[in-house]
């Protein structure tokens, strides 16, 4: 790998350097992991069809088609995975709800990391007593049982995709933060960070140019990973009847219903489920690809 | 090579007053188990055009003195005392005013070429950040001053390198952009924590003498803290040799290096090997190691240490006593 790092080999007189950024360096890095690549390419297909497929079809989600109720699979038909009991077409169904699992899962994740990431970040610079307040309270909500936390948002949220929303990432936050904080702590007491402030940068300054990049690397690994934990904790509550409420749907609400329906049609669980599944699995390489590309270990 | 002093160039200084003066500097560590007082009582001046050597070994406490001048005490710790730059107290003063004047008037440079620069900024932004935020220089014209400075530390092909990473760079020219970064502002005052210890002897060699230029062509005032007695030949005019957090003894480069009063001082010349002495015998050490520094202290600091030690040594902290030619020594067997 260090070849990757140390790129083109700089002589005098040679074209103009640019320079590699760690950044770019990682990217390079990542790139070449066919797997993680891959798996984003499958994702990237995966969000395209929920977001952009639905235009497709000549009707929408709620209307059913009383001429095929439970129509079984036919790819060349208008129902190409059939319908449901109701007479909804299964696969514009799962589509739909993957808009709302695919977005509360990576809004989700992204609203915790940056809750999470601001809270530890100055919760690890500034230290001292506020450091041990700021973080005893994450260890106090740590210690709530997390079912308690979110029936009780829902209860009063109501049972909508915000409510949903809020619950996952008030949850969520928590980890970040402690993670964000730890980096904050090592790197306050790096040398680049007392020489900034010799050369009489202000602490916003410091946070900004030289806190915030240089955790960026251990918070891109984490939150790859934070979006499959939001998706299957939303497709988890969901599947509980806590999370998404019909008509809205979402992979979880539609597992649930296949599973309602598992001995006699198992066609209404298992696109779904497999839907769920690659995406869990793309997310899982993506993640093990970036920490792969970004292990500060390895520079 | 270190500059032709005499005497009369010597007093002519001392005669000026001072840019640095630092009185009864106190540095106080609260850990678990108690207060860690890393520097006691440390007094001294310095004058424009003078290079300081802070010379003691790991602990001594000389890396907390340019700490504290510079406002960079860790959380923990407690300054007290006085320290006043062109006659202005800067010893915990607001950051407001600590941020003029660091970066411009006064900077330091930093042990570690490897840790100082951040790994994610390129070496221009690094470098241009102080002068855009201190001087309020258009980025191109500090771009251009960066690119002179870089010139100056002798870093080929400056103007193309000056947009790389830190990684790419190797560790001697990290701390020449290091270098380059302190003098960038063209400081009064500059700190230099070890400037060369994680570099290989003949870029170190290459490095001083380097510094040693820029800072005389400067004509700033310079305080170098080290533990190796070359480079304090090489670039200073005054010791200070700390022990245990306190002086043990102050005298000029010359007279130190000739005759060291000071048992601590005789100690530290004996154990430095010397190329001209070809006689085969083992290298001299202190026997012990210095003591944890943590809860009351009675006594010279270096009393369990001392082969001259007599009663007093342990019950009474000697003083330090000025003497002629700007001698001075903290012990009750030397008079300066």
């Amino acid at each position: 790998m260090s070849d990757v790092v140390a790129g083109a080999p700089v002589t005098p007189g040679s074209a103009p350097a640019i320079g590699l950024s760690p950044f770019r360096a990682s990217w390079r890095r990542y790139s070449r992991n066919k797997l993680a690549f891959g798996s984003m390419l499958v994702l990237l297909l995966i969000a395209l069809a929920c977001f952009g497929g639905p235009l497709l079809f000549p009707f929408g989600t709620e209307d059913a088609d009383f001429d095929n109720i439970a129509a079984p699979v036919n790819l060349f038909s208008i129902h190409p995975f059939g319908t449901d009991e109701f007479g909804r077409d299964l696969l514009l169904r799962v589509l739909v709800g993957g808009q709302v699992s695919l977005s509360v899962g990576f809004v989700g994740a992204l609203a915790a990391v940056i809750i999470g990431v601001a809270y530890g970040a100055t919760s690890g610079y500034f230290g001292g007593r506020l450091d041990n307040f700021l973080m005893r309270t994450v260890d106090v909500l740590y210690g709530i049982p997390y079912f308690f936390l979110v029936v009780l948002i829902n209860l009063l949220a109501g049972r909508t995709v915000m409510g949903l929303f809020v619950s996952i990432v008030v949850v969520l936050w928590l980890t970040p933060a402690v993670i964000a904080r730890g980096q904050a702590v090592s790197l306050r007491h790096r040398e680049f960070v007392d020489a900034a402030r010799a050369g009489g940068m202000t602490e916003w300054q410091i946070i900004r140019q030289h806190i915030v990049p240089n955790s960026l690397n251990v918070v891109i690994v984490y939150s790859s990973l934070l979006v499959l934990e939001v998706i299957v904790t939303e497709s988890f509550l969901s599947f509980l009847g806590l999370g998404v409420q019909a008509p809205a749907t979402s992979w979880g609400s539609l597992i649930e219903d296949g599973a309602a329906n598992l001995e006699t049609d198992l066609r209404l669980l298992l696109l779904p489920c497999s839907f769920l599944v690659v995406t869990l699995f793309c997310l899982n390489f993506i993640a093990d690809g970036l920490r792969d590309a970004f292990d500060p270990n390895e520079r | 090579m270190p500059l032709i002093r005499t005497n009369a160039d010597l007093a002519a200084r001392q005669a000026a007053t001072p840019i640095l003066s630092v009185r009864d500097l106190t540095v106080d560590f609260k850990l678990e188990h108690g207060m860690m007082r890393a520097v006691d009582g440390v007094s001294f001046d310095v004058r424009r055009g003078e290079v300081l050597g802070i010379v003691g070994e790991s602990g001594s406490g000389k890396s907390q003195i340019l700490m504290a001048a510079m406002g960079l005490t860790a959380i923990n710790g407690r300054c007290s005392g006085s320290v006043t730059f062109e006659g202005e107290e800067i010893l915990n003063a607001a950051p407001d005013l600590l941020d003029k004047i660091r970066g411009s008037s006064m900077s330091m440079i930093f042990q570690d070429p490897m840790t100082s620069l951040n790994p994610y900024m390129r070496v221009v932004d690094q470098l241009t950040e102080v002068l855009v935020a201190h001087q309020g220089k258009s980025r191109q014209e500090a771009v251009d001053i960066a690119v002179e400075m870089l010139e100056r530390v002798r870093i080929p092909g400056a103007r193309r390198r000056i947009s790389l990473y830190p990684h790419e760079f190797s560790g001697g020219m990290r701390q020449r952009v290091m270098i380059a970064m302190a003098l960038l502002c063209r400081p009064a005052l500059l700190f230099a924590d070890e400037p060369t210890t994680a570099l290989d002897v003949t870029v170190q060699a290459q490095i001083l003498d380097l510094l040693n230029g820029l800072v005389h062509e400067l004509n700033a005032a310079v305080v170098i803290v080290t533990h190796d007695l070359g480079v304090i030949a090489r670039m200073c005019d005054r010791v200070i040799v700390l022990y245990g957090g306190r002086i043990m003894e102050e005298a000029a480069v010359d007279d130190l290096f000739e005759a060291p009063r000071h048992p601590y001082s005789q100690g530290l010349m004996a154990a430095t090997p010397r190329l001209d002495d070809n006689t085969a015998h083992d290298l001299r050490t202190i026997p012990g190691s210095p003591r944890a520094l943590v809860g009351q202290i009675n006594g010279c600091p270096f009393a369990p240490r001392c082969e001259r030690r007599i009663e007093r040594c342990t019950a009474e902290t000697p003083a330090l006593l000025r003497g002629a030619g700007g001698r001075a020594a903290a012990c009750h067997l030397v008079m300066p």
